[in-house]
């Protein structure tokens, strides 16, 4: 395990050093998205229009957070990872279009995204289900909230954030997916599960 | 003040306490999970919980941003004054929390979509309730992750396969839910009365502490196997593997059916919620999970 403190834009050749079970911590810019905001980002490059910020190089956080105004400021009180496989259907298109390196969430990706993560260079970065105020407290700055429309959680929220993790590397740019593998081995070991109770 | 004041505060406070700090003992046994987990990946996911429920308690905010659905628990004195008026001012205590603590409203009609707002709407927040003796009332907010909730299962299994397939059950269901309930957990299981009797013991279940033991000694031993089997599983904290799936197990049973053989599971976060306090007759409250701020 190696630990890789990585500031955006993150070029290709950065994240490409990024192995499964390596912990990263992102410094810069990160912008989350849920489903509806991912619909509309590939909608918006389909119809050849320009997104409200150039997501190449940086990263995306799978988040509805909570946030609150104080004196004309946005605060973020809690930004825990929402579960990704959601947004599946998605993020391969995703990564091919807009080059983000990191995408960060709970509970992992699928097949497509691995293999769209191998082959344009980006990682899934699973952060500490549940954790919110870990993850408000890496949130140094609201740069903007962009797509407003579509209600607070699903927004586009644009953050500074400093040393966001720690994230486990569970998907690497190699082909290598560490939910997938995780699952396969406690599969393996059902039996044996099984056996020890006298089932 | 009158009794439903007292009964609004006293749910209040343990609402703000619930989502805000655990109880010393899933504090202590995640921190043991820490000490005691091999895995990389695990110890890095459980040290960000421990270093997540430092920095809630310090900045007063709630630990996940989920804070569930609100469900209380009342065992009621059967001499306790007020009794008609426990339950509007649960729902005045619930709605107060949501807009002071504050909580995420997480009340939403099935059919129209639509989100209350408040974490109050039809038979929510949920009351269980029980009678006991005395003059006293005794109230636990439990408020519910969803994330947990939905790897629940109930298993009507043959009665002639018992407590193997009992066993089985609980398994397959602890492998099926994975990485989605945000392990390690704590299981309920609830045996036997029937479909809805075993679901309602199998969360009450959770309610009991981790470093409670069962006093009945073939559940403890019960309870100490299927603790072993799902940290044998690899799954994992967050499912990214390890020893620690679970932080415990806790057995709860009913007689059953002849015929039938109920088991339910229930689920609950690394960030169990739960608050308990007890009103006397007298007014005077008194905070067992928490103490009183
Ligand atoms: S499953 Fe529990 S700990 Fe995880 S995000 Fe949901 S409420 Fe929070």
């Amino acid at each position: 395990m190696t630990v890789f403190k990585l500031k955006t834009p993150i070029s290709e050749e950065e994240i490409r050093e990024l192995k499964v079970n390596d912990v990263l911590y992102v410094t810069g810019t990160m912008v989350t998205a849920r489903d509806a905001a991912h619909k509309r980002a590939l909608e918006y490059f389909e119809e050849g229009k320009t997104l409200p910020i150039k997501l190449e190089g940086l990263a995306v956080f799978h988040c509805g957070p909570i946030v609150k105004k104080e004196d004309d400021k946005w605060i973020v009180v809690a930004a825990g990872p929402t579960t990704s496989t959601r947004m599946g259907q998605f993020e391969d298109e995703f990564i091919k279009n807009f080059k983000v390196r990191v995408i960060i969430g709970k509970g992992g990706m699928g097949k497509r995204t691995t293999d769209a993560m191998k082959e344009h260079g980006a990682v899934y970065g699973a952060f500490t289900g549940g954790a919110a105020v870990l993850a408000a407290k890496a949130i140094k700055h609201v740069r903007a909230l962009e797509w407003s429309d579509l209600g607070m959680p699903e927004a586009l929220w644009i953050f500074e954030v400093e040393e966001f993790g720690p994230l486990t590397v569970a998907i690497d740019s190699h082909g290598n997916n560490l939910f997938e593998e995780v699952k396969k081995k406690v599969e393996e070991k059902r039996t044996t599960v099984y056996k020890k109770l006298g089932v | 003040m009158e009794i439903q004041d007292t009964i609004e505060d006293v749910a209040f406070n343990l609402l703000k306490q619930a989502v805000i700090r655990l109880p010393s003992d899933v504090k202590e046994a995640l921190q043991r999970a820490y000490e005691e987990e091999t895995s990389e990946a695990g110890k890095v996911n459980l040290k960000a919980i421990l270093t997540n429920i430092e920095f809630a308690e310090k900045l007063n905010t709630p630990i996940c941003q989920d804070t569930g659905t609100i469900i209380f628990y009342v065992k009621a004195g059967a001499q306790a004054r007020g009794l008609e008026k426990v339950e509007a001012a649960l729902r005045r205590a619930t709605k107060r929390a949501t807009e002071e603590v504050p909580l995420r409203p997480n009340a939403v009609d099935p059919l129209t979509r639509k989100n209350s707002g408040d974490n109050t709407g039809r038979f929510i927040p949920f009351v269980h309730w029980e009678i006991t003796d005395g003059d006293s009332i005794e109230i636990t907010a439990l408020p519910k992750g969803g994330g947990s909730e939905n790897v629940s299962a109930l298993g009507m299994i043959t009665p002639g396969e018992g407590i193997k397939g009992l066993k089985k059950f609980v398994i397959d269901a602890v492998i099926k839910a994975g990485a989605k309930p945000c392990p390690p957990n704590t299981l309920g299981v609830g045996v036997g009365g029937g479909a809805d009797i075993a679901m309602k013991l199998a969360k009450k279940a959770l309610l009991r502490p981790l470093n409670q033991p069962n006093l009945n000694p073939d559940l403890r031993k019960l309870e100490k196997e299927l603790y072993e089997a799902a940290n044998s599983t690899g799954i994992g904290p967050m499912g990214l593997g390890g020893k620690f799936t679970v932080l415990g197990v806790n057995v709860e049973y009913a007689h059953r059916h002849p015929a039938s053989y109920p088991v339910g599971v229930a689920y609950q976060c690394w960030a169990a919620r739960r608050a308990t306090a007890r009103i006397n007759a007298d007014g005077a409250v008194e905070y067992s999970t928490h103490k009183a701020r």
